[in-house]
């Protein structure tokens, strides 16, 4: 077959040939459990491991979870990887949400997380459930959490929660993680309980939308941030190295997928244009 | 064959009925398609009646519980329901009035926010020493300084892009197609893992139940 005919048959392949070829470079991977080393040096998701770490014991930190069934095979592994943390550092978690299906995922989250390391509901994490508002309930909890939540997810009142004695506003918490697919998320967290009441904040997001937070880790506003199934992957890889009875998580094992199905649009950007650029000095050569 | 198993059934079949889309459109495809609008707009409607409006609006309202009735919640009701005024056409002006307030109440909230968060926290990010601790630093801010003037350069449209601001601006482009192509990495990244949570969702939770089809079958 000439040069000429092989550029042809690859300018008119079936797009249903590289969906295939993606579905393989996922499916492949994972039915294989194909295990990719993951280097994680100082970066965002360090910084945000290493602040946790450093929280006293018997810290109260508020996880708002902002996402909802479509992203949670992005955030739900940093959501348990966090909780996982937070956990076995005896740090107390307020859980939240500024998106309705996030109160279900932020409860699974912390319930089977909190059941394998024996924290109890309404000692070591309770649920506040989903707020309407977004960046108008942070203003307002920055004056008072009971106003917005007067009772949890599951309709105990806020006074009769143990472990919300003496916690009163967002000021009395020692830090906010946000877990956010979109608006409202990570943007109200860092204007208002940030920049407006000083409360430290870190951050989990969709990849798609971690390049516009890392402006955000620059300037100080976030302490750390895990974007993506990567960033997720990341953090479970440092709690296993530093905690080496850690189980794998959840986003680990999909890393070799991304690896390879990387891999594969790469090679198929590289072929696209190599192909147009052949075809286009065919066309020019054909012309004169 | 339990509930959760049926679930699991269900949720691998509509995956699969959605994916088909990528052969070609399909009456499995639009089944699906029509079922998930539906029930989104059947869950957010009941959702925010019992999530939002009652405990927010009806129950201080009417003072469920021991509590008294507030009649201040009157205001937001009235508010509210001017929204659906839009519904009639002689009195859709009154949706005006609720629009109004919630564009007034966000827009004097956000206002002074939105500038500190997203402009001034930025410049002042941006003007950091150029020596730093060593340097990798001086080269990395050196390169922030220079991309953000460059940057806005490229932007300036009141002199002609030639000689120095012409090199600037191209500089400036130059920096904005790799800001561009750092999220169009990230992008692919997100939509492969989607793909990775269905994948796993199909491999490791639904076909270990094949076997019980199987047995229901034959």
């Amino acid at each position: 077959m000439s040069g000429g005919r092989i550029l042809e048959k690859l300018d008119k392949v079936d797009r249903r040939v590289i969906y295939v070829l993606m579905a393989l470079s996922v499916i492949v991977p994972l039915a294989l459990k194909l295990d990719f080393p993951i280097p994680v040096g100082s970066g965002p998701s360090m910084n945000l491991y290493d602040y946790i770490d450093n929280l006293p014991e018997g810290s109260t930190v508020i996880v708002s979870y902002d996402y909802d069934p479509s992203t949670k095979a992005e955030l739900q592994p940093m959501a348990v990887a966090l909780c996982r943390h937070l956990f076995s550092r005896h740090i107390r978690v307020i859980g939240m949400a500024l998106w309705p299906q996030g109160v279900s995922l932020g409860q699974q989250a912390m319930s089977n997380v909190g059941d394998s390391l024996g924290a109890e509901q309404y000692t070591d994490w309770v649920n506040l459930g989903y707020t309407v508002g977004g960046a108008v309930s942070i203003l307002r909890m920055g004056s008072s959490i009971q106003a917005v939540y007067p009772q949890d997810r599951d309709g105990v009142p806020y006074d009769s929660i143990p472990m919300l004695n003496g916690i009163r506003r967002l000021g009395d918490l020692q830090m906010a993680i946000c877990l956010s697919a979109g608006d409202p998320g990570i943007h109200a967290w860092v204007m208002m309980a940030g920049d407006t009441y000083g409360l430290p904040i870190g951050g989990g997001c969709t990849a798609v939308s971690a390049p516009e937070f890392y402006t955000y880790l620059g300037t100080g506003q976030l302490l750390g941030l895990l974007g993506g199934l990567r960033g997720a992957a990341d953090y479970e890889t440092i709690l296993r190295q530093r905690n080496p009875g850690a189980p794998r998580g959840l986003a680990t094992p999909g890393m070799a997928a991304q690896s390879i199905s990387h891999l594969v649009i790469m090679a198929f950007i590289v072929l696209g244009n190599v192909t147009f650029l052949l075809g286009r000095r065919a066309r020019k050569g054909g012309l004169k | 064959m339990n509930l959760h198993v049926m679930g699991i059934w269900l949720g691998a079949l509509l995956t699969l009925s959605l994916y088909s889309f990528l052969y070609r459109d399909n009456p499995f495809y639009k089944f699906t398609e029509h079922l998930f609008v539906g029930m989104s707009a059947g869950y957010w409607v009941i959702y925010n009646i019992f999530n939002v409006l009652k405990p927010n609006l009806w129950d201080r309202l009417v003072g469920a519980g021991d509590a008294r009735p507030d009649m201040l919640m009157i205001i937001p009701t009235i508010f509210g329901l001017f929204m659906l005024a839009r519904l009639v056409p002689k009195i859709a002006s009154f949706s005006r009035l609720a629009l109004a307030m919630i564009v007034g109440t966000g827009a004097g909230l956000s206002l002074v926010t939105t500038l500190r968060t997203n402009i001034l926290t930025q410049v002042e990010g941006t003007m950091v020493p150029i020596g730093g601790s060593g340097t990798g630093d001086a080269i990395g801010t050196f390169i922030l300084v220079a991309g953000v003037v460059c940057g806005l350069v490229y932007f300036f449209f009141s002199k002609a892009h030639r000689g120095i601001v012409g090199g600037a601006a191209n500089v400036g482009i130059t920096i904005l197609m790799v800001a561009f192509g750092a999220s169009f990495g990230y992008t692919v990244m997100a939509r492969i893992s989607l793909l990775i949570g269905q994948a796993q969702f199909l491999l490791f939770e639904w076909l270990p139940t094949m076997h019980l089809f199987r047995g229901l079958t034959g």
